[in-house]
């Protein structure tokens, strides 16, 4: 069940979203949605004196952030009106209802009122709207692990993979990325490239990204990638840990297309988007290029949420699953034990997408995780 | 019961499944041949660690998913407990 969009997208939620152009707007989006039940306002640090593709990444997220499917309609504050009705206007090319206020000339406490009966109106209107029968192959879902360890490798990625070789061919949308986290297994990558164009692609991504670690390390970079919590797990390599990274797109599924951070998939199949490998910056990355559904496996127990899509998270680490146990949606331990086969494994989580779909609170969700993080790539004006 | 997993046969660690200790004969598996593998484990072995199931000379690589994962830089004996202390990345 999800509900259809204006642009025919299918979402999973049903959000009003209070959107800030800016820091500076963080204050009164927050104000508006302490007004108006069922709101959520999406604080930021960012979106003054950006420029240069930095700039363009910038509304590319804001944008996607608010056309999202899971999102039902959008007020966007900002603090002047020019890049205030950029955002609005971006976000009505998907014909959704969106309405933008500045604070200029207003102050803050008109722009919170007006914003506010714009809000409850929103908010009235999206809670008599009906979710409709869908087919699975309508979803678009993201995947990306983290807080990893050697189960993460040895179970609870192969169990995404065994997800990624059962729905891509059923015609679901599906993307992975984490370029620096590929590094040592990115040959492999290369080769489950669709064709070698493709691969030559994510070989430019991934050289890219390489240079600016190279050119920013001051040592090998243990503590950062791997974390410190990757190495309590006993991941001890970044070598180690991502051909441990890349169980998660299965055994036979070769990616059809490289995308930019942010970049809504141009078609059906599984994409790679270039990310970091930082929970909360790639998780929102991809909820601002249209995911609707996130799968998120962890070691030794990462708690990151989304506030717009749903993040399930699946484990095998037993002592994950039982200190952390209310933040884990798929307990998948068991193929440690072997007393559960990844093809089992991957039919339970398949039967937990369709129950988070149907309206399941994720345990994130539940949880009150809403990270909400900006990638921003050099310094501001 | 099993207590610890190997990818591959050509693997030189495997994965402790529960924690092991120091001196106990442990009883590993192959994940693609189903083969079953005995070590004797040198050092406790926590959750989620590496164990040895090879001999390795420093400059060695170490090998897991059949795959290089880094170089040996301690001497490394089969059972023994391989993490930052004798292994460390080629990259970066």
């Amino acid at each position: 069940m999800g509900y259809r969009r204006e642009n025919g997208k299918v979402g999973v939620r049903n959000h009003v979203v209070i959107l800030p152009l800016d820091d500076l707007s963080n204050a009164a989006s927050e104000a508006v949605a302490n007004n108006i039940k069922g709101t959520l306002a999406l604080p930021h640090p960012y979106g003054r004196l950006q420029f240069g593709e930095d700039l363009l990444l910038f509304f590319r997220t804001l944008i996607g952030t608010g056309t999202n499917p899971n999102v039902a309609a959008v007020v966007v504050i900002g603090i002047e009106p020019e890049w205030t009705n950029r955002l609005v206007e971006g976000i009505a090319e998907s014909g959704k209802p969106v309405k933008g206020f500045y604070i200029e000339r207003n102050g803050d406490i008109n722009t919170i009122a007006m914003a506010s009966r714009q809000a409850k109106e929103y908010v009235q209107w999206v809670t008599e709207l009906q979710k409709t029968e869908v087919s699975m192959d309508e979803l678009y879902i993201s995947v990306k692990c983290g807080e990893s360890d050697t189960t993460s490798g040895l179970a609870s990625n192969p169990t995404v993979g065994n997800v990624v070789d059962k729905l891509v061919p059923l015609g679901v949308t599906m993307s992975f990325g984490e370029t620096s986290e590929i590094t040592g297994a990115e040959m492999v990558c290369k080769e489950r490239a669709a064709t070698p164009q493709v691969g030559e692609e994510f070989m430019k991504v991934w050289n890219a990204y390489n240079d600016i670690i190279v050119k920013f390390k001051t040592d090998d970079l243990s503590g950062s990638q791997p974390t410190k919590g990757n190495i309590r797990g006993g991941l001890t390599t970044i070598e180690e840990k991502a051909f441990g990274n890349l169980q998660k797109i299965g055994k036979k599924t070769k990616y059809v297309g490289v995308l930019k951070l942010a970049e809504p998939p141009k078609g059906k199949g599984l994409w790679f988007m270039d990310t970091s490998s930082a929970a909360a910056e790639a998780v929102t990355l991809w909820a601002a290029s249209g995911a609707a559904v996130h799968l998120f496996p962890t070691g030794q127990g990462n708690v990151i949420g989304n506030p717009i899509v749903p993040v399930i998270k699946i484990s095998a680490n037993p002592i994950t699953c039982q200190t952390m146990n209310e933040h884990i949606d798929v307990d998948v331990s068991a193929i440690l034990r072997g007393e559960m086969t990844l093809d089992q494994a991957g039919d339970k989580l398949i039967e937990m997408i369709v129950r988070t779909c149907n309206g399941r609170l994720t345990a994130a969700e539940a949880l009150g995780h809403r990270e909400f993080v900006l990638t921003k790539l050099y310094v501001s004006a | 019961m099993i207590q610890f997993l190997v990818h591959e046969k050509s693997d030189t660690v495997g994965v402790a499944t529960v924690d092991i200790p120091s001196g106990e004969k442990v009883k590993g598996l192959y994940m693609d041949t189903q083969q079953p593998i005995e070590v004797k484990a040198l050092k406790d072995i926590p959750l989620g660690h590496k164990i040895a199931v090879k001999d390795m000379q420093e400059g060695d690589p170490v090998i897991k998913y059949g795959h290089d994962i880094g170089k040996v830089v301690a001497k490394i004996k089969i059972g023994d407990h391989v993490h930052v202390h004798n292994l460390k990345t080629k990259r970066w």
